[in-house]
């Protein structure tokens, strides 16, 4: 079963870096600040509409992640607004050093595009395999994180990043999202801006709150739960950070149990940020559903899903686990 | 706007050197910092900015037109502030708070333009990057200010300086001159026992930059040399500068432990005796 079908989610149309090169370009044209970067990978980021169209306001820096976060923020201290586009297990490695300096110190309004992050690079293997840039952005003071769940998502996060003064850390990933925001009547408006995240599902009983990928997935998880007769509400927190410190905790105090769902470590992502928000105000049984301190390995991306737990029955079975542990704090 | 070197005002810019390294030596006596780094930088930053090489306002510090002046090694804050201060961005007397709470005189420099401070700085090997994402700033808004970066020598270790050093060549950074510092000393030792720079000009003409060295303590030949690179055409240039760590009291120029350390007690009497007496 495809991700979201359980849930009634139709598939998504392109992929997510797709979905980022359109939504980039469209911001473009409207916006002559904003330029692009590029570490050689704009034929995989989906920054080469950018290169087509407005070849003057694209940047190719080479393979030189260090040299490309520099530039960027030269441009950035000049009134122009670069979205620097590279693979996260690339560009966060090789220019922490560039990020906490010249942007995050520096405060300059810098938009990075990690394309391809978490486990969607499957078969490539561990080496290009982000599974730890919401922990590597997060360390950075003055970053915020969106992590979009769907094509609509992403197009939406993009303008909020335009709109929001500072460095922002947009996630991308390599293939389709199921369209968890829909464009028909009736179908799920998608704000996103930074700091907010949206109410898709409510219930009761539990909470799941979920970014990017896993967002489709705790969907599924919900449709199944309710077939229990367990009706679980659903964040979907597409600003990992700032998080939506009140929405976490209203589901902390109304639903009484949280599961957050992440494809990434369970250490410094959503789960922990969660966490945090939950222990400070309102204590209430806690499972995190992401990969357990460990490098993942060549395989397909539903395999490794399967592997390290990141389907809809984990997230169904955590759910009912911490149901379960509510009144024993 | 650019002063030849004729009508250099010598005798004055030697005084704004002695006031330079005086307040250097107190700053770093007082609250710690790289005393020996700012020596060998000050006649480069003064020809800089009160030889008539950078056009500012320094009433107005986000001036679009202004030149951009970039310190990479920013172990040289002291001396950067020395010289803004003279450049009128700020009195002499904010030098009391170097590295103070509430101040914006960081111990390593932060990007704050109403101090005249472009570009955040203290990990080495950034400056030259962010120097070529102004001057492609500068193209695209269709400004003709141009930028100038200094350099350590040891920060040539960097990978990234080198990264910088190509895709400036690539993309014909003609408004772009970079100024090496090249005092010959790192932190532990010298250059060439501890990571051996030279050829040093060599490296630079090969990734397709116009080369000069200058004597960095003479101003009429930076301000010759920086004059030569302003004419060049369809490449960025860098001036070798050759200086002299701890430049200006006998003691330091010899002892290369005094980089991240500064003369106290009797020390820094002679020390600043020397400074007062020196080129005159």
């Amino acid at each position: 079963m495809r991700i979201g079908e359980r849930a009634g989610l139709k598939p998504g149309t392109r992929q997510m870096r797709d979905a980022f090169g359109l939504a980039l370009l469209e911001a473009a044209r409207a916006d002559t600040r904003i330029v692009a970067l590029d570490g050689d990978l704009s034929s995989s980021t989906g920054m080469a509409g950018m290169r087509k169209e407005l070849p003057e306001r694209f940047f190719n820096i080479g393979i030189a992640e260090a040299n490309l976060v520099g530039v960027s923020a030269g441009l950035a201290a000049n009134g122009f607004i670069p979205f620097v586009g590279s693979l996260p297990s690339f560009l966060l490695p090789n220019a922490y050093d560039q990020l906490r300096l010249q942007v995050a110190i520096a405060g300059l309004n810098v938009k990075l595009l990690g394309s391809h992050a978490g486990i969607s690079t499957g078969r490539e293997g561990p080496t290009s395999m982000s599974i730890e840039d919401l922990a590597l952005v997060g360390g950075m003071p003055t970053f915020s994180i969106l992590v979009p769940s769907d094509e609509h998502a992403m197009a939406a996060a993009v303008k909020a990043a335009v709109a929001h003064e500072g460095p922002v850390y947009i996630r991308s990933s390599r293939g389709e999202f199921p369209q968890v925001y829909g464009v028909a009547p009736g179908g799920r408006p998608c704000a996103v801006s930074v700091g907010g995240s949206n109410l898709l599902r409510d219930g009761p009983d539990v909470t799941i709150a979920a970014c990017g990928l896993m967002t489709g997935t705790a969907l599924d998880a919900a449709a199944m739960l309710a077939d229990e007769g367990i009706q679980a509400r659903v964040l979907d927190m597409i600003s990992v950070k700032p998080i939506d410190r009140a929405a976490v905790v209203a589901a902390a105090q109304e639903t009484g149990a949280l599961v957050a769902a992440e494809e990434h470590l369970v250490r410094g992502g959503l789960g922990a940020a969660i966490a945090q928000a939950v222990a400070e105000t309102h204590p209430v049984p806690l499972r995190f559903i992401g990969i357990r301190d460990t490098y993942l390995e060549s395989a397909a991306v539903e395999e490794l899903l399967e592997r390290h737990h990141l389907t809809a029955a984990d997230i169904a079975q955590a759910a009912r686990e911490a149901i379960r542990a509510k009144g024993r704090l | 706007m650019n002063t030849t070197t004729e009508t250099l005002d010598l005798a004055a810019l030697r005084e704004a050197a002695r006031g330079v390294r005086l307040d250097v030596l107190d700053m770093t006596a007082r609250m710690g910092g790289h005393p020996t780094s700012c020596f060998s930088t000050v006649e480069i930053l003064l020809v800089l900015y009160l030889g008539g090489v950078l056009r500012y306002r320094p009433r107005e510090p986000d001036w679009p037109e202004r030149d951009r002046f970039i310190l990479s090694k920013g172990h040289a804050a002291p001396a950067l502030y020395a010289v803004l201060a003279r450049a009128g961005y700020f009195p002499l007397s904010d030098l009391a708070k170097f590295r103070c709470r509430d101040s914006p005189y960081h111990g390593h420099p932060k990007h704050n333009l109403s101090i005249g401070v472009e570009v955040t700085s203290g990990s080495l090997g950034q400056g030259l990057s962010f120097g070529l994402g102004s001057v492609l700033a500068g193209r695209l808004a269709r400004r003709d200010y141009r930028v100038y970066v200094l350099l350590g020598d040891g920060e040539c270790d960097e990978g990234q300086v080198w990264e910088a050093a190509m895709a400036s060549a690539h993309f014909k950074a003609d408004t772009l001159t970079a100024i090496i510092d090249y005092n010959k000393y790192q932190q532990t030792g010298p250059i060439e026992r501890e990571m051996a720079l030279e050829p040093l000009a060599d490296k630079w003409r090969a990734f397709g930059w116009h080369v000069q060295e200058a004597d960095g303590h003479d101003m009429a030949a930076l301000n010759r040399s920086l004059g030569c690179a302003r004419a060049v055409k369809g490449q960025p240039q860098v001036v070798i500068a050759h200086t002299t760590k701890g430049k200006g009291v006998s003691f330091m120029e010899t002892d290369y432990t005094f980089h991240a350390r500064s003369p106290s007690g009797a020390q820094l009497e002679q020390a600043r005796e020397e400074i007062r007496n020196a080129d005159r």
